[in-house]
């Protein structure tokens, strides 16, 4: 917080209006050179490279995809296991119980199941979802970032961050507007 | 931002978007679908027709509930007649959809993005349809439950050896990945929704499905990787799904059953009937609503050459069943050949000869791969052929198996064609209630094929 704390609105952060992503890609980097850290970038369809621009490193979604594709996988054998050897064993002839080549349909179809489902639960909990409300909802002209205008919004937590110099730093990027994004007064979000 | 096709000679055949669209212009009209356009006449005509037929479906249910299945022609030896025979038939209808929006997403084919959500819907609902056929079959469906392996009182479990419990773990695990990816796929354009609506009450559903997406970039990296991962696990799911379904099967000792090009010959039967089922639905819809400009003949002229493609395939899966039964001269196998082209059922299996093998070698002129009346008829017989070669195996193999004083014959009641026409029913309000709600063409990723369209140039 700075050092306009006593009356007044908290801020989320300033935010930026683009036309086009390529602008959106271009100024987002100038604003990591710049030194900016704690920043996103809004865009209506996925925008390559505006990740790498926001200095975006790790990717969890693959890792706990992969957990739950050897879960899944794991369970289903186990559960196979379980009934056929130990649970509820059939001697059909003298088989093998643990007949394992007639379990793989099963083990690969539990581990399809465990990826795709902890995958969309990593997916939404990495992403903080379900969140119907954020701060950035309070800017009106944000409705278009579903629609075809690209954002940018340096945020109040950004060590960097000062009212002033920041939005004279936005203002040099020659953006469509600038809009400050207030917190809400009882809902605060910071990231 | 104008959308030009340098790389693509003129002509209104070989576009898949045509040009001067924007982001916006793309983002309204398709939501404009649902939002602003009045309800067409003809959806709600087809919305009626489909629940008069759905009704149907309720009623045959509840006769079948209420007397069992010996409403059905289903008797000793056939034991397994309309109910698995459109099981299969609506399964593989479903395939078109998952290879759209997974396959041809993990092979960049580009033209796949105005028809993989109308796919993707069109699979969910497929599979709805197949699910509830073996419950309904079960005779006694109010105990399906039996079949999940959970701890009971008979201190039993399900038979893991038996392709019957794999069938349950397939189908199941595609109806979840299938309702996730669409899902997944969904979110963003949900937020479209959400702030394009203007209703309040619209604002709100469509907001909370929408759980709050705001396109930041970080999430935009998440959902695109989760995107691409299901992609690639839903492709070897799709292919197993099929497979599984064929070992039912494959895995028998039934003449015109046991044979090792099961599950190739029905994985390319399941894509082969769900691009018929994709053109069927496509032609009208996009005449419909007004979407000539981005489903427009080009999809119809590759989705002639993935029908003619797959079509020859199946037709490869027929003579080598034919062929692996005379070379491997068991007579029982030779003798079921000789009884499909010459016995009872003979006039189903070369109405299913025409269906499959002939009507498809129209498919090889452009001429009809591009007339819309051509391909929507064409994809009405290949349907048509499909049911025929699923009851080819299902019930002429059980009519006539290894000893004649087990041999019998199968025919239908009216209960038997009012529950499949009924579930047809089932089918299309679904399908008639998702174009209604929700964009049935994914917004985000038409303006991504813009957008890369734009800064190739």
């Amino acid at each position: 917080m700075s050092a306009a704390e006593t009356s007044g609105p908290e801020y989320y952060g300033l935010m930026a209006e683009f036309d086009n992503p390529d602008d959106l890609l271009a100024k987002t980097k100038k604003a990591y050179n710049a030194g900016y850290r704690h920043m996103d970038a809004y865009a209506p369809f996925p925008v390559h490279g505006l990740g790498e621009a926001l200095g975006i490193k790790r990717n969890g979604v693959p890792y706990i995809v992969l957990l739950g594709a050897v879960l899944g996988g794991l369970a289903g054998y186990g559960l196979q296991y379980y009934t056929s050897v130990l649970a509820y064993p059939l001697n059909i002839g003298g088989r093998p119980l643990n007949s394992w080549p007639a379990f793989m349909v099963i083990t690969f179809e539990m581990a399809v199941l465990g990826a795709g489902i902890l995958g969309v639960v990593g997916m939404l909990a990495l992403n903080g979802l379900p969140k119907p409300y954020h701060p950035v909802f309070r800017v009106p002209r944000f409705e278009l970032a579903s629609r075809d205008k690209f954002f940018l919004c340096i945020m109040e937590s950004d060590p960097q961050f000062d009212m002033e110099k920041t939005r004279a730093f936005l203002e040099d990027l020659a953006p469509q507007g600038i809009y400050e994004v207030e917190q809400d007064a009882t809902t605060k979000v910071y990231d | 931002m104008q959308l030009s096709h340098s790389q693509q000679p003129p002509g209104q055949a070989e576009v898949i978007l045509e040009p001067g669209h924007t982001y916006e212009s793309v983002g309204k009209k398709i939501s404009n679908v649902v939002l602003d356009v009045r309800t067409p006449l003809g959806w709600v005509v087809g919305f009626g027709a489909a629940a008069i037929l759905f009704t149907m479906y309720l009623i045959s249910i509840a006769v079948l509930f209420a007397w069992g299945t010996g409403v059905w022609g289903n008797n000793t030896p056939v034991a397994w007649a309309f109910p698995i025979v459109t099981f299969v038939w609506w399964i593989g209808i479903g395939h078109a959809g998952t290879l759209i929006s997974a396959i041809l997403f993990l092979l960049r084919q580009e033209w796949r993005t105005s028809i993989n959500r109308f796919a993707e819907a069109m699979t969910l609902f497929a599979v709805a349809c197949a699910g509830l056929y073996p419950i309904l079959h079960l005779g006694r469906p109010w105990v399906f439950y039996w079949i999940m392996p959970y701890p009971n009182t008979f201190g039993m479990w399900p038979q893991f050896r038996s392709a019957l419990a794999w069938d349950v773990f397939a189908i199941s695990t595609y109806a979840t990945i299938s309702a996730l990816f669409w899902f997944v796929g969904l979110i963003p354009d949900l937020a479209g929704m959400r702030d394009r609506a203007k209703h309040p009450v619209l604002k709100f559903g469509y907001g909370m499905l929408a759980m709050g997406w705001r396109g930041s970039a970080r999430h935009w990296e998440r959902h695109q990787a989760l995107y691409l991962l299901l992609a690639a696990i839903a492709t070897p799911l799709v292919v197993s799904v099929h497979t599984v379904v064929s070992f039912d099967f494959a895995i028998s000792q039934l003449p015109g059953w046991t044979t090792t090009v099961l599950p190739p010959y029905f994985v390319a039967g399941a894509v082969f009937s769900g691009f018929a089922m994709v053109v069927t639905l496509l032609v009208p819809m996009r005449k419909l609503y007004g979407l000539q400009d981005m489903i427009t003949v080009r999809h119809f002229d590759i989705m002639g050459k993935i029908l003619l493609t797959t079509g020859l395939i199946v037709g490869y899966g027929y003579t080598t069943e034919f062929f692996t039964a005379f070379y491997g001269g068991s007579v029982y196998e030779v003798d079921m050949m000789w009884y499909r082209l010459t016995g009872a059922y003979a006039p189903f299996v070369w109405a299913l000869a025409a269906c499959n093998l002939i009507s498809i070698q129209f498919l090889w002129f452009k001429k009809v791969r591009t007339n819309l009346w051509l391909m929507f008829i064409l994809s009405l017989i290949i349907n048509t052929g499909m049911w025929l070669e699923r009851f080819m195996i299902v019930v002429i193999s059980l009519t006539h198996d290894f000893l004649p004083a087990s041999w019998g014959l199968f025919s239908a009641t009216k209960w038997d064609f009012s529950l499949m026409f009924g579930s047809l029913g089932l089918f299309l309000v679904l399908l008639f209630l998702f174009v209604r709600t929700l964009p049935m063409i994914s917004v985000f990723e038409m303006q991504e094929l813009i957008h890369k369209t734009e800064s190739h140039h």
